[in-house]
């Protein structure tokens, strides 16, 4: 096992440039989730870890060796793929050989080794089966098995979740993870499925146009998105934004939307006068007729334990999350209170996170 | 397929595939008709087989394959009385005409030589066909296209239009009448159907395999041949099918450019009618030996013949 270490990483297809500048570090033993929407890179910078594309420029270091330019062969890596890429003239003890094969392994300890790793897996009953007759999540374990057979340096998974169903999906995660737990295996994993990275990473690198927007744990992700795209893509609803204009000094407590005074984290610097726009979980709302934000009921979403409701304001619609059993009308006038200490600032332009007294225990906020 | 339902759009009615039944068998039919005549007149004698009216029932004979095999004199009754008993029963036959045999007929070698140009050529183009669908398939070839259409382009014309260059070339490089000229040949022919055929199979099979095969610590020649090719087989066979069935049948070409040593059965066969009369019982004979190896190869691999010739009508 071995950490991975990303610099100014960079692959440009003729014009087009996949991806910018990315630095990251995966520490040994790690889950590393690289999340995005599709054609955001992920998947390139994946490949370009596995020695499947070569980047156009920059540096990726495998355990302190640098393998830039090395075939994928000598990376010492196992991928899996999104369509498993299982060998289908082959049975399931072969495919899980596969890689033992190609070092010359005997037969007699390829033997011992798969049907170690297919105890692991708890796929030892299907040996001898032929690949092409197996349901999803066992192709799925086959698949892992092929990768962890070799006990390579690092693991890199390509969406290996996205060609299963929901109730499949929902178990590979969890048993993904306790795999993890179990082999402890530097892993980095490519998915646009929030729900996947969010359950599963240690952390996770929040990818778009190319370039890593944010860089950190999912909960640092998700409570102190780095820029406007972060928090829009992560959560579900995703991060509400209201709009306010003007001046922010170093040190302000509160800000103006639509005319009613808002608390907020303190900022710790000096913005020039630009369009901003005020980011709020839908969780961190609450209906509060005293509250001079105001909007009306548009429409709710009931979901068991909570109901997301569609509020109307001046500046859009905006929803919150709050407890199922408030019984709301359609039309009906609500004041809205905003939970003062999880409140993000942005820039509009730049979609930039102010720094605020909420980033004072991150020794930076990484974006870019 | 489970389907009951009276009016199913994708299972066929009864009917119409009885109306298909009907065509299928009245095709075969005017098909088969042919073969089956040829294959019943290589049992005729020859008196029988250009009999009027045509003889449906007779004693069947293998004279014509006596025949076939052998070259044989016209001796005298008291020479042949004066010979001891015969060896065999196509002595005896031969015998029978006021005949002796001479020795083997030039069949044999003629047959051989079909097998090696055809299975030869057949096998150089699939070779080379699968080499170089894989390269188009799977790497950036500059001006790609253009060479594909260029590789297709040599298709636009029948091949015997460039009869008399070859020939000419041919003559010069010492390659006339030689196994190795007819190999090169047809491999030439063949070479651009192979290419086409096979990227399009290739084009099937997801890179994942091979990447996966090479992130596991195979070179990407192993990985072809231990993952592209075994998924590649059916695509293979049909291309090889297309490749053998032209190679076997190819006269034109074979009738100008060999002569002797390399001569193929399609231009040697007519020549047996000259020997001694028209006997097309002998004729017969080869044509029916010379059916027998497609024959086989095909009725192997009929299902990936299907397959090749519905490629692109169906996707998996």
């Amino acid at each position: 096992m071995a950490e991975i270490r990303v610099q100014n990483l960079r692959k440009a297809f003729g014009d087009f440039v996949a991806v910018q500048d990315s630095n990251f570090v995966v520490e040994d033993g790690e889950f590393f989730v690289m999340l995005g929407p599709s054609g955001c890179g992920k998947t390139t910078t994946l490949r370009m870890i596995a020695g499947l594309e070569l980047p156009t420029g920059g540096k990726i270091l495998l355990g302190g060796e640098d393998v830039t330019m090395r075939r994928a062969r000598e990376r010492d890596i196992a991928f899996v793929f999104q369509l498993f890429a299982l060998y289908p003239h082959m049975n399931v003890r072969k495919n899980i050989g596969f890689p033992l094969l190609a070092q010359g392994m005997a037969s007699a300890e390829i033997r011992t080794r798969v049907e170690e790793t297919a105890k692991l897996l708890r796929i030892d009953h299907l040996l001898d089966k032929s690949v092409s007759g197996l349901a999803g999540g066992d192709r799925q374990r086959v698949a892992l098995g092929r990768a962890i057979v070799r006990r390579p340096k690092c693991f890199l998974m390509d969406e290996p979740l996205g060609t299963l169903d929901t109730e499949f999906r929902d178990l590979m995660v969890h048993e993904l993870r306790e795999l993890h737990n179990r082999i402890h295996a530097t892993t980095v994993y490519v998915t646009h499925d929030q729900m996947e990275a969010m359950s599963m990473a240690d952390k996770i690198a929040v990818m778009n146009h190319g370039v890593i927007e944010q860089f950190g744990s999912p909960r640092e992700i998700y409570d102190r998105p780095a820029t406007m795209f972060v928090a829009d893509f992560i959560g579900s609803p995703p991060m509400n934004f209201l709009r306010f204009g003007g001046r922010l000094a170093k040190g302000a407590k509160e800000i103006v939307v639509q005319g009613a005074k808002v608390a907020v984290p303190e900022v710790r610097e000096d913005i020039a006068p630009a369009d901003m726009a005020l980011g709020i979980r839908p969780e961190h709302i609450r209906f509060d007729d005293a509250s001079k934000l105001r909007g009306a009921i548009y429409g709710t979403e009931y979901l068991g334990t909570t109901q997301i409701v569609a509020v109307e304001t001046a500046d859009g619609i905006i929803k919150a999350r709050v407890p199922a059993g408030l019984h709301l009308n359609p039309g009906e006038q609500v004041g809205l209170t905003l939970s003062s200490a999880r409140l993000s600032l942005f820039e509009k332009g730049t979609g930039r996170a102010v720094r605020t007294a909420m980033h004072d225990q991150v020794a930076e906020a990484r974006h870019g | 397929m489970s389907l009951t339902t009276a009016h199913s759009v994708v299972a066929p009615s009864s009917n119409s595939k009885r109306i298909a039944g009907v065509l299928v068998v009245g095709y075969a039919l005017i098909s088969i008709v042919p073969l089956l005549w040829i294959f019943a007149t290589s049992f005729k004698t020859p008196p029988d087989s250009i009999a009027y009216p045509p003889k449906i029932v007779f004693q069947p004979s293998i004279e014509g394959y006596c025949n076939l095999f052998t070259t044989r004199t016209r001796q005298t009754p008291e020479y042949i009385n004066s010979l001891g008993p015969a060896t065999g029963f196509c002595d005896e036959t031969v015998r029978k005409r006021n005949m002796v045999i001479a020795g083997p007929s030039n069949f044999l070698p003629r047959f051989v030589n079909s097998l090696i140009i055809a299975f030869g050529s057949t096998f150089c183009a699939v070779f080379l066909g699968t080499l170089s669908a894989y390269g188009f398939s799977r790497f950036k070839v500059p001006l790609a296209d253009d060479l594909l259409f260029f590789i297709l382009s040599t298709r636009f014309m029948p091949p015997i239009a460039v009869a008399i260059p070859i020939y000419l070339m041919y003559r010069e490089l010492g390659l006339s009448d030689t196994a190795l000229g007819m190999i090169l040949l047809y491999t030439a022919v063949n070479v651009s159907l192979a290419v086409w055929l096979l990227k399009g199979f290739i084009d099937e099979i997801p890179r994942e395999y091979e990447e996966a095969a090479m992130i596991d610590g195979y070179t990407r020649l192993q990985a072809f041949w231990r993952t592209v090719l075994p998924q590649a087989t059916t695509g293979i066979a049909a291309t090889a099918i297309f490749c053998l069935i032209f190679a076997w049948n190819e006269y034109a070409f074979a009738a100008l450019l060999t002569s002797g040593t390399a001569q193929t059965a399609p231009p040697f066969i007519p020549t047996i009618i000259g020997e001694g009369g028209q006997d097309w019982p002998a004729v017969a004979a080869g044509t029916t030996i010379f059916l027998v190896p497609i024959l086989v190869f095909t009725i192997l691999l009929r299902k990936q013949l299907l397959r090749g010739i519905t490629f692109g009508a169906v996707r998996k």
